[in-house]
């Protein structure tokens, strides 16, 4: 195997999950469980596959999935953090409204129940280094980083995930924090989804494929924080490249690999490796 | 009409009207938005379901699976716990079932074949239900996540067995059992012919009279039940409050995977990778829409399962996946108006207590 092509196909498969992990990890630090993930991809993917299919350019196509993803979040905040649903709850009714309401669409524009037409996306190159979403992705551990530990905003996001009551008290406004960090983890994710549909030039059908699910589980097993979360994008990418690249040459079944992320999850909830410790306040809605 | 009565009535079926009229009206302008009238789209929609003994018996066998699965979600949720596991617990239990059933001699008669196949499940179901108990209890990992990542490694396991050990060549299910089938409920009731509806459904019925009856009847329902309400409170009362979040975890998994025996013991008679097809995640939607209460839950699983069944009948008109579009609008609508209903009804009493 050639460890050129080994590392530059971990990274692209890397791309969705670094997105949606990063996402993913504003939300859950502020205190909104993200099992919605999946739902967010999954808009973002088809939006930009009607925005790039109606524009014919790939860069709105890239706006009009982060305004998929942001829809989607938007809704999610306003369920759990104006109307206090369970946000389990409204992750699962996300996640299947979006899956319902693409499908239902797709047949409505393009008469079909399973793909869109071609659309155009970015001149991705040989290494797939040429689409400007693979270093959007790769930047936004970084960026999510920088956001969460060094600017106000982010402190006022781990206050509102650890401690709302106080953090209320000191007049930090939890309900518009909570918002922001769910629509930030709506439009990340949706990118995600975007560089998948992009990629592929088309909306397929349930195309992220429980993606977003392994995004919760970098999330969890990076431990909350956005460095080691992207760590473990690289990790569950690197395991997946390696399954793809043996795949005929036998040995171990590719079962067994796809449930590394799963697995090493729950050990990590488990303790038995570094406890994996949630915010405090995550899952709870602000009095 | 006793006050009490009336006022948590109220509080129990509020939010799930509220939620329906939403869906309803939702549904309606994705209807028109196909060019076709609500009106008709609905009427066909019942016609499908209820309107002919075939349509009928066929929600009466979607209403099977999803209400043992939802039994084991309201069960955990009334111990505090949210188990999502039970698409995996489905599966595994009609894998464990099934593979009992081809074990068994053929000679074997049914009274014993056939506890024998739900055994089987139970145990199954005893095991992936208990495990995230356990991790839950011992090691604090969250239940959500844990029974999520569990669903994907128990389902991947359950494919690689079928895929490289059990399959019948060029298909994606074993062989059949040889013994362990239940009867078809048209062999009782000819106008059902042709259904998948069979005998499970009286065990599912019997499950819901159970769960209602160990909730609310003996002192293990109240100590679960309790330990859901206020965990610490429970404690200090003596209570083992991990002991009962395991039973709980380990009872919810032994439900939905009986769930499975449907598939396996009364329909296909084999085990078939995939044949869930999400029906242990609508299972959360059928818990949740019937307030944990175990009889709230078979309604809940009779109108899901109407749902689906009446889907199939409109995809002339629209996409049947405008049923999903509409799952997720119930359970969004429900979960969102469940906290707003109870503040708005308590507002409204103590305005009138003023």
């Amino acid at each position: 195997m050639n460890p050129f092509d080994f590392i530059t196909q971990t990274l692209r498969i890397a791309v969705p999950y670094l997105f949606a992990a990063s996402g993913g990890l504003v939300a859950e630090r502020a205190g909104i469980v993200s099992l919605t993930l999946e739902g967010f991809m999954l808009s973002g993917a088809f939006t930009a596959t009607l925005g790039s299919y109606y524009s014919g350019s790939p860069v709105i196509g890239v706006l009009a999935g982060a305004a998929g993803g942001l829809l989607f979040g938007l809704l999610h905040g306003i369920a759990t953090v104006r109307f206090r649903a369970d946000q389990v709850v409204s992750g699962i009714a996300v996640n299947l409204l979006v899956i319902g309401l693409t499908q239902v669409i797709l047949m409505l524009l393009f008469d079909s129940s399973s793909n869109s037409p071609r659309v155009e996306g970015f001149q991705a190159g040989l290494s797939g280094f040429g689409d400007p979403l693979v270093w959007m992705g790769l930047a936004s551990v970084p960026l999510v980083a920088f956001l969460l530990y060094k600017t106000p905003f982010g402190l006022r996001v781990q206050a509102a995930g650890e401690h709302p009551e106080a953090a209320a008290s000191v007049g930090v406004n939890v309900r518009f924090i909570r918002y922001v960090s769910v629509a930030i983890s709506g439009v990340l994710a949706g990118l995600g989804g975007v560089y998948l549909a992009l990629d592929q030039h088309q909306f397929t059908n349930n195309m992220t494929a429980g993606r977003g699910f392994i995004a919760i589980a970098a999330v969890i097993f990076g431990r909350w924080d956005p460095w080691r979360a992207g760590a473990a994008c690289l990790l569950f990418a690197a395991a997946e490249t390696l399954q793809i690249q043996l795949q005929g040459v036998g040995g171990i079944p590719s079962q067994f690999i796809q449930i590394i992320p799963y697995v090493l999850t729950i050990i990590a909830l488990a303790g038995l490796v570094g406890r994996a410790v949630a915010p405090a306040a995550l899952g709870r809605a602000e009095e | 009409m006793n006050e009490s009565l009336l006022r948590r009535a109220e509080e129990a079926l509020l939010p799930p009207i509220v939620a329906l009229l939403i869906a309803l009206i939702l549904g309606d302008v994705l209807i028109l938005l196909f060019g076709e009238s609500p009106l008709h789209v609905y009427g066909r929609m019942i016609e499908g379901a209820w309107g002919n003994p075939y349509g009928f018996a066929q929600v009466l066998y979607k209403t099977t699976t999803l209400t043992f699965a939802g039994l084991g979600i309201a069960l955990a949720l009334r111990a505090g716990l949210f188990n999502i596991g039970a698409e995996a617990q489905l599966a595994a239990g009609a894998f464990g079932a099934a593979v009992m059933g081809i074990i068994l001699p053929a000679a074997t008669p049914a009274l014993l074949a056939v506890p024998l196949c739900l055994l089987a499940a139970a145990a199954v179901g005893f095991l992936t239900g208990g495990l995230p108990g356990v991790l839950k209890t011992k090691f604090g990992a969250h239940e959500v996540i844990v029974t999520i990542m569990l669903n994907f490694v128990i389902l991947a396991l359950l494919n690689w067995v079928i895929v490289e050990h059990l399959r019948v060549a060029d298909t994606l299910h074993t062989a059949e059992i040889r013994a362990g089938a239940v009867p078809r409920l048209s062999e009782f009731i000819p106008a059902f012919h042709g259904s998948a509806a069979n005998v499970t459904f009286l065990f599912a019925m019997a499950a819901a009279v159970w769960c209602w009856w160990y909730l609310f009847r003996t002192p293990g329902g109240y100590a679960l039940r309790a330990a859901g309400l206020q965990p610490e409170a429970a404690e200090y009362s003596g209570i083992r409050v991990g002991r009962v979040w395991m039973k709980a975890m380990a009872l919810a998994g032994v439900l939905a995977a009986l769930g499975g025996t449907n598939f396996v013991l009364g329909y296909k008679h084999y085990y078939e990778d995939g044949f869930t097809g999400g029906s242990g995640f609508l299972a959360i939607a059928v818990a949740i829409v019937g307030r944990n209460h175990p009889f709230g839950v078979v309604l809940a699983a009779f109108f899901f399962a109407t749902l689906s069944q009446g889907g199939l009948a409109i995809h002339a008109l629209v996409p049947k996946q405008m049923v999903e579009v509409l799952q997720g609008v119930v359970i969004l609508a429900m979960a969102a108006s469940v906290p707003e209903v109870q503040r708005a009804i308590r507002g409204a009493r103590k305005a009138v207590a003023a």
